[in-house]
């Protein structure tokens, strides 16, 4: 694929670019899914073109194509330097990059199974046994499977001399039960809600997860929440399961920390955030047990935001965000770097396919376990008066990321350090910093999931990004419970 | 672009390349064009051209779809081959159908939406964009405001291509603005996209946000609680837009729809009533479904009550056969249904609302308003209890206080948690409907509503 960037880099450099990279990517996809008993979708997908990033006359311009021929090549690349000039029509001014060594490299993501390597008739047979299990369960109306396999092979080369070649592995399984009954709909999900669990890893994870051995118990607590009561609303303290502690990291730690929302350039879509610039190394975000990174090493775990290199050719690193409660770091590009004093980007630039522009995404944002051994049923033992809400079913939160609501699948009741009844329609809102000063226990390490939201929006024209979360149970004291159903 | 000519092409030779019993291709794709900015200067700026050809392949019963962008011998031969290798392994499927003949796929022979593509709309350039940008941002500058938005432009295909005869096609041009003015404390926002860019009017768009934003500075804080409400016509589009995934024989039959039992009972108020109408002057889109059969209109609910719901041939067929038959409406091919194979079945996506026989402008709506909330648009909308179709998310951009039938200022954002099912049968004015486009749901010809007991349940701190 040289041959196509170099086309493009060159067309680039003589309409006057001061700055090119190009982006040339293969994607291939399979998507399996069951309901009741019969496949639902099946359909395998592929996708490959470049794109054009440029600087001229001090703005960006960006182009893609899915034609890689010589002609088509060299006019995208014209067509992003015309674009850049239109842009800089209207600047204040010139973009600066923060410095980047140029990296010649090679990473594919570590995985012992290519997933595409699995016969269709394995991946089918799998999913209509969880079915059956799940519909074996009387008061289930509604049983669903899914199974995802994405690869992604990009070449990365940079007028500064970058050239990378990265392939991406990604493997993501799950399945909910509902039981409708009495004009009330209830649902649970394994091993998580919205499609699963996802982790840029290969078909060990199927493995891993064991999805059928969980069947039937995820399907008799759909049917049971219908005869459980309802959870009650008031002032409780709240333990959070691993992966409803990830979306709450996502929504209230991930995104308030894209640099690029602090500075006003998502401002039209996905908002702005509260975390001015004054708040780095003041705000107490969180309390003392709060200690969160972003992490895109390898090191950190399969995650969804890991890799070797982004998407402008920076090597993956670690971020502190949150240490020992206070604020530490936002996630950063080339182009941002410079406005909150970095010298170098913190690699945080990702695109979800060749036809969009790469922005500012959240990598492996994660909680880091308690240092302190301590189980889930160590918490509970050790909580009078609290409730366990578990699976995310509902989130929502304001457009500068304080005021949130989120709603789980289930809840069970903790009284003198034992779990009791089953609640339903379980609901907790909060502000941001008020809700993570109120963290006071954390399991550890054995506890900690690195889980994958798959679906990330952000951009306009909208893309999405698969993002990781790290996270073990931990409790909540004082939180707001319920409110979701103080209805008419 | 791809033409008509050029796919009827390719379909031909997808066609002796497969083996199969039946074949069904669809073609998407296009170019488009998108021109952001934030704190008043050009920050992004892209553009990009894809068509892509998506393969169904049928042997008995057994289907399934392989796509690819590549247009080449080898490629189209590697795409047939994917997905007839997948469709093979497939188990059968007892309720699939054989592909629509052009007699099945059609509709009244006076069906026409009106034609969609504009050249003007379609040779929009950077520099225009540009051009455009700046008089945005020149009212901002004008109002000491700081601007983020999108001007974008595209133009796209769409067609279906079958091994009975079918060939459908349809092309469309867009543009889109989108306007966020921010203050110290406060913003608005305006959005508005048509495919005719010449309907589209950004200085005044701009002008509106700005407003907004200059009118809410200083917001104060009042308390969470039950209150009139006034709904800008994008705020009721982004939270009605929530139910219409129910509104599909599928979601009846899988019972996750919140009509299941419903239909045929008042659910609403009399003033709400509503169709699926692609052929709607105000609205967009193409006139055929996933099958390429014939997109009707449909009335979806008749003052309150709960019509009908649309059905892809497939779901008709099952429906009829079902235990529901007798409670769910007409049953038949609506022409709404997804592309094969796929789990949901159908929906209406060219919602249109009926206008009443007395709308009342907002204006008018505020004017007769002793105390209420005036809303500009709804954010990050969910659902929390799907029966009853409960609602949580929040107000943005343009949140105000009305007293005594005039608006008092700028307000802090409130959140909501709201049924569908109550909202909607406390609209007490409505205003003649427009096209209309949000973030959180699809566009659509929505009234401004006045709705009674709307319910705040919590206050954020901006």
């Amino acid at each position: 694929m040289k041959h196509v960037a170099n086309w493009a880099l060159n067309t680039a450099a003589v309409g006057g670019a001061s700055y090119a990279d190009v982006r040339v990517i293969a994607q291939r996809s399979r998507a399996l899914s069951t309901k009741n008993g019969k496949v639902g979708s099946a359909s395998d997908a592929e996708s490959v073109g470049m794109n054009v990033r440029v600087i001229a006359d001090g703005a960006w311009g960006f182009a893609a194509s899915a034609d890689l021929g010589r002609a088509a090549v060299e006019a995208t690349a014209a067509q992003a330097v015309e674009i850049a000039r239109a842009s800089a029509r209207v600047k204040r001014e010139d973009i600066r990059l923060a410095a980047e060594k140029p990296a010649v490299a090679e990473w594919t993501t570590p995985h012992k199974i290519d997933p595409f390597s699995v016969s269709v008739e394995q991946n089918i047979d799998l999913l209509l046994k969880i079915d059956a299990e799940l519909r074996a369960v009387a008061g289930i109306t509604l049983a669903e499977t899914n199974l995802n396999f994405n690869r992604e092979e990009q070449w990365f080369i940079s007028s500064e001399g970058t050239d990378i070649h990265q392939t991406k592995i990604t493997t993501g399984a799950g399945y909910a039960a509902y039981a409708f009954a009495n004009n009330e709909i209830q649902k649970r999900s394994y091993p998580n809600s919205f499609g699963g669990q996802w982790q840029n890893k290969g078909y060990e994870l199927i493995e891993e997860l064991k999805l059928l051995e969980n069947a039937r118990r995820i399907a008799e607590e759909a049917v049971a929440l219908h005869k459980a009561d309802q959870c009650p609303e008031g002032k409780f303290d709240i333990i959070l399961d691993s992966s409803q502690l990830g979306l709450q990291i996502h929504e209230s730690i991930g995104h308030p920390i894209e640099l690029d929302r602090v500075l006003g350039m998502e401002a039209n879509f996905a908002g702005t955030s509260f975390l001015t610039l004054d708040k780095l190394r003041t705000l107490r975000y969180g309390s003392d047990l709060v200690n969160v990174v972003a992490d895109a090493r390898p090191e950190h775990g399969p995650g969804l935001g890991t890799f070797a290199y982004d998407d402008e050719g920076v090597a993956a690193q670690c971020t502190p965000v949150i240490t020992s409660g206070v604020f530490t770091g936002y996630l950063s590009s080339r182009e941002t770097a410079h406005m909150v004093g970095l010298d170098r980007s913190g690699g945080t630039l990702r695109a979800e396919s060749w036809n969009r522009l790469p922005m500012i995404r959240m990598t492996n944002i994660s909680i880091l376990p308690g240092e302190k051994p301590l189980t889930l049923e160590q918490l509970i033992a050790s909580t009078d008066d609290a409730i366990l809400m578990q699976t995310n079913r509902s989130w929502s939160i304001d457009d500068k990321r304080y005021n949130f609501q989120f709603g789980t699948e289930i809840g069970w009741e903790i009284k003198n350090g034992k779990r009791t009844r089953m609640l339903k329609n379980p609901s907790y809102s909060g502000i941001t910093t008020e809700f993570w000063n109120s963290l006071d226990a954390i399991c550890s390490r054995d506890e900690w999931t690195l889980w994958g939201t798959p679906n990330c929006g952000k951009g306009q024209p909208q893309q999405v990004m698969g993002t990781g979360h790290g996270a073990s149970p931990a409790r909540f004291r004082g939180i707001k419970v319920g409110s979701a159903f103080r209805g008419n | 672009m791809l033409t008509f000519d050029q796919s009827a092409d390719i379909f031909n030779r997808i066609r002796k390349l497969s083996s199969a019993d039946e074949v069904e291709v669809l073609f998407t794709g296009g170019r488009f064009a998108l021109t952001r900015f934030a704190n008043n200067v050009i920050h992004q700026n892209v553009a990009e051209e894809n068509h892509v050809v998506s393969v169904r392949t049928a042997f008995g019963t057994k289907t399934a779809r392989a796509t690819t962008n590549k247009f080449d011998d080898e490629s189209l031969r590697q795409v047939v081959q994917s997905s007839e290798n997948l469709a093979k392994v497939q188990h059968p499927d007892p309720d699939l159908l054989p592909v629509p003949d052009p007699a099945e796929a059609s509709g009244p022979a006076n069906a026409q939406s009106p034609s969609r593509f504009f050249r003007e709309t379609a040779a929009i350039t950077p520099e225009l964009r540009a051009g455009g940008v700046r008089k945005i941002v020149g009212v901002a500058d004008r109002h000491k405001l700081t601007t983020a938005g999108v001007f974008s432009s595209g133009e796209l295909f769409e067609g279906v291509f079958n091994s009975r005869g079918l060939s459908k096609w349809h092309t469309q041009t867009s543009a889109e603005v989108s306007i966020t003015m921010l203050a110290a404390d406060s913003s608005g926002w305006q959005k508005a996209n048509s495919p005719d860019v010449s309907h589209l009017d950004p200085l005044r768009l701009a002008e509106v946000a700005a407003q907004k934003a200059v009118d809410t500075a200083r917001p104060r804080e009042i308390p969470a609680g039950k209150y009139m409400v006034i709904l800008e016509p994008a705020a009721v589009l982004d939270i009605v837009g929530f139910m219409f995934w129910d509104y599909s024989g599928m979601a009846i039959l899988d019972q996750r729809s919140f009509l299941t039992g419903r239909i045929g009972t008042k659910l609403f108020g009399d003033n709400i009533t509503i169709w699926d109408d692609v052929s709607h002057p105000l609205q967009a889109g193409v006139p055929f479904d996933g099958e390429g059969v014939h997109r009707q209109r449909i009335c979806l609910v008749k003052n309150g009550v709960v019509d009908r719901v649309v059905y892809a041939r497939a779901t008709a067929d099952r429906m009829k056969r079902s235990e529901y038959k007798d409670r769910v409406g007409p049953i038949a091919a609506t022409g709404h249904g997804f592309s094969l194979p796929n789990e949901m079945g159908e929906m209406p996506v060219n919602i249109v609302f009926a206008p009443v026989d007395n709308p009342q402008s907002v204006e008018q709506m505020i004017a007769s308003t002793e105390r209420g909330v005036l809303v500009t648009r709804l954010w990050y909308i969910r659902e929390v209890e799907p029966f009853e179709k409960m609602l949580t998310g929040m107000t943005r951009d343009g949140t105000f206080l009305i007293e005594n039938g005039r608006v008092q200022g700028g307000v802090r954002n409130f959140r909501f948690n709201e049924s569908l099912v109550h909202m909607l049968s406390n609209v007490e004015a409505m205003s003649t409907p427009v096209r209309s486009c949000g973030e959180e749901s699809f566009d659509m010809v929505v009234p401004a509503m006045k709705v009674k007991d709307f319910n705040f349940t919590e206050v954020t701190k901006f």
